[in-house]
């Protein structure tokens, strides 16, 4: 396998250019890459592809029937062209769809993992020794293709709670994965879904049984590490009656000029009374100041309240990819069921999103709240796009949106573009949208205080963004804000 | 500790400042006077830092350092506040943490240590007891939803917390009622002591009725054109400043 160490560009600062377009010159802090040889599929999509990876799984006949039916669908639909982003047609012959790290032996405990992954997820903050990690948080690591250890397995396990990689679930727990995998989203979903259910190799089960409340969080770390190759990951949660769990996810990789695919799939069910949280710290590759290189995010992410009283939080810091098109949902089917979104997304230099949420109102009482805080800098693109559904049938139905717009100089752009179809004479939808400029007066103003610009950025934008990073776990809040000041670091300067 | 000599300044190529002159010792309180448009702000914001002015001319020397040569971080680190005229708002910031940050990150440019959560609240809350300003509003966003009064208020509180050497006061008394005026000199004459100076920049005398300066300077066309003892502010208050424009006319015609 080809590795290559990239170097960080230096900065180069412009005395031509305005302080606040000076800010926009970030560096990317996890684009190493780890040698490692690596098990892959040949380049390349078709059946025999999809045979490999399931072969490879050792999976049982009808996950491969469901994925081969997945891929003849796929075959017949088109990529969506309605986003707000622009990129080059992607040549889904040139993707290597499985890659996994060469394992001498498999590990059967966390303790005879590669101590070369051990140090990758190391120099990435996340530690698989259960000793040093942070008290209250489980992690399932997953490189490229493959989940390479789960802590804390046990001690979940001794309360029901099955935490595991999709691959493990498939093998041990194949009732609950037939009963909910792609129920909430369907292998026909859309294009990246039905790509994702024909060549997913792996990602997270957790499983939580009736009136458990977890008593940690529970976490996926996704790292791309090979090249040319794409990440499908597939995680499911289910809530089931009475029981509450908090999930959050962090993805990085290396930086390289080619751009990479992600195509994920997240579907979360709550049962009567369930909830979950589910939180992610998005931070992949975003591609350098030139707009080379970085990921193309491209996730479906959806959940169903499908239970009286039931609740489904999606939060989310979006701070990488060169480009992020993603909707986390939450159909609220339940009565008396409740449905939030809260996100943050920057996008910096040439990095592109197009992301907010849907919000259906099926049952009677359902309520979402929705906000959204985008903030652009250099030349990128910032849209949210949302959707509010209230369906004939669901009385009484209150939605609250607020879509707030920061804009860092003067070549981004910032967009919104809320749907509202409302059925149902008793709902009560509300929508509220601003954009602001952090203003020169600002930073003038923190400056002369003694606060270097740096600092009065992020104090800016943290400010900005508090009500939804309030909603993080207490964990991850910290880091998270650095994540934002990082991502746009030099963009005033 | 400041001198000033000659300066020139100006923004968007507009020549603004033609030539000031001042001399500023630690203890005493500056009056700057003049019209409107006669560049008194700018003197304000060239002191502080603003980029968006430019000094084609002259020197400002403050406790030793060629104040024109550090940035306007640096120079509040050497001890230059300046109370705005128009505080700034920044949405979600608490002014809390804002004064938290700014303290510490003084504190880090003088070489001291910085101050953890509980010192800095019993700093707060002497300086609160001191200013009389309560903690609701220390809780709220940094000047968001503010009356004039109370962004005014926040002002000196910030300057009492940040003890600076040198304080400047741009027009600190407009869009004020009487009673918010003598809250703000209030807490201005509290803060003053044998080793800090204050500059005041000011259209109208009333302000200095609350806070007496030693000197009063009539700033004209970019010039101080006349200076004197706090008399010549009460002087100005009566006849308006038609006569010192007439002065300056007359002087330039012979």
């Amino acid at each position: 396998m080809k590795t290559e160490v990239f170097q960080p560009e230096k900065q180069v600062i412009d005395d031509e250019l305005s302080t606040i377009e000076r800010a926009v010159l970030s560096e990317y802090k996890y684009g190493f890459v780890t040698e490692i040889e690596a098990d892959e599929a040949p380049k390349g999509l078709n059946e025999g592809t999809i045979r490999f990876i399931s072969a490879k799984k050792k999976e049982p006949e009808w996950m491969l029937e469901w994925r081969l039916k997945a891929y003849r669908h796929w075959l017949k639909m088109e990529e969506p062209t309605w986003p707000n982003v622009k990129y080059d047609p992607i040549d889904y012959q040139d993707i290597i769809y499985y890659s996994a790290p060469k394992q001498n032996v498999k590990p059967e405990s966390l303790d005879q993992i590669d101590p070369e992954l051990r140090r990758t997820f190391e120099k990435l903050g996340i530690s698989l020794d259960e000793q040093k990690r942070l008290s209250g948080v489980a992690v399932d690591a997953v490189i490229d293709s493959i989940s390479i250890g789960t802590t804390f397995k046990e001690q979940l396990g001794e309360l029901g709670i099955i935490f595991c990689s999709m691959s493990e679930a498939i093998q041990n727990h194949p009732d609950l994965v037939r009963k909910y995998l792609s129920s909430v989203v369907p292998i026909t979903d859309n294009y990246f879904a039905a790509l994702n259910s024909a060549v997913f190799s792996d990602g997270s089960f957790c499983y939580i049984p009736k009136g458990v409340r977890s008593p940690m969080e529970l976490s996926t770390y996704f790292r791309i590490n090979a090249e040319n190759t794409g990440q499908f990951e597939r995680t499911l949660i289910v809530a089931e009656e009475g029981s509450y769990v908090s999930y959050l996810e962090g993805c990085t990789a290396p930086m390289r000029d080619e751009n990479q695919l992600h195509a994920a799939v997240v579907e979360l069910v709550a049962l009567d009374n369930a909830e979950i949280k589910y939180s992610t710290v998005q931070n992949w590759y975003p591609g350098n100041k030139e707009g080379k290189g970085g990921i193309y995010n491209f996730v479906t992410k959806r959940g169903i309240c499908k239970g009286v009283n039931s609740k489904i939080s999606w939060t989310q810091v979006e701070t990488g990819s060169a480009i992020t098109w993603k909707y986390p949902s939450v159909i609220l089917k339940g009565d008396n069921s409740t449905g939030e979104f809260y996100s943050v997304a920057v996008t910096n230099n040439h990095q592109q999103a197009d992301t907010g949420t849907k919000m259906m109102h099926l049952g009677k009482n359902t309520k979402s709240r929705i906000v959204s805080k985008g903030i652009s800098a250099g030349f990128s693109n910032n849209s949210y796009r949302g959707l509010v559904h209230v369906n004939k049938n669901a009385s009484n139905a209150r939605n609250f949106s607020q879509c707030d717009s920061l804009l860092l100089g003067d070549k981004c752009g910032a967009h919104t573009f809320p749907y509202i179809e409302v059925k149902n004479n008793s709902a009560l939808v509300e929508h509220e949208a601003t954009t602001s400029k952090i203003g020169e007066d600002q930073i003038f103003y923190c400056n002369q205080r003694g606060i270097d610009t740096e600092t009065a950025v992020a104090l800016i934008i943290n400010g900005f963004a508090k009500e939804v990073m309030r909603q993080l776990p207490m964990e991850f809040a910290v880091e998270a804000q650095k994540l934002l000041a990082i991502s746009l670091e030099g963009s005033v300067g | 500790m400041l001198t000033i000599r000659n300066l020139h300044a100006g923004i968007e190529g507009k020549q603004i400042l033609k030539g000031i002159n001042l001399e500023v010792r630690p203890g005493e309180v500056h009056a700057i006077m003049g019209p409107n448009g006669s560049g008194k702000s700018t003197l304000a914001s060239v002191l502080a830092g603003r980029s968006d002015y430019e000094v084609s001319n002259g020197s400002v020397e403050f406790l030793g350092k060629d104040l024109l040569e550090l940035s306007p971080e640096k120079r509040a680190g050497e001890g230059i506040f300046l109370a705005f005229q128009y505080p700034i708002e920044i949405p979600g910031l608490t002014t809390t943490n804002f004064i938290k940050t700014a303290v510490n990150e003084v504190r880090k440019y003088r070489g001291e240590e910085p101050l953890d959560a509980v010192q800095f609240l019993k700093l707060m809350k002497e300086k609160m007891a001191l200013m009389e300003i309560g903690q609701s509003l220390l809780s709220r966003s940094l000047n968001e939803g503010f009356s004039g009064g109370e962004k005014k208020r926040n002002e000196i509180f910030q300057m009492a917390m940040l003890e600076p050497k040198l304080a400047i006061l741009d027009e600190t008394d407009s869009g004020l009622d009487i009673d918010a005026i003598r809250i703000v000199a209030n807490g201005v004459n509290k803060l003053r002591n044998k080793d800090n100076a204050v500059l005041v920049v000011t259209h109208y005398q009333r302000l200095l009725d609350h806070i007496v300066p030693d000197f009063v300077h009539v700033l004209y066309n970019g010039r101080i054109v006349k200076s004197g003892k706090k008399e010549l502010a009460l002087e100005l208050e009566e006849r308006g400043y038609d006569f010192i424009k007439n002065e300056v006319n007359e002087g330039q015609e012979a």
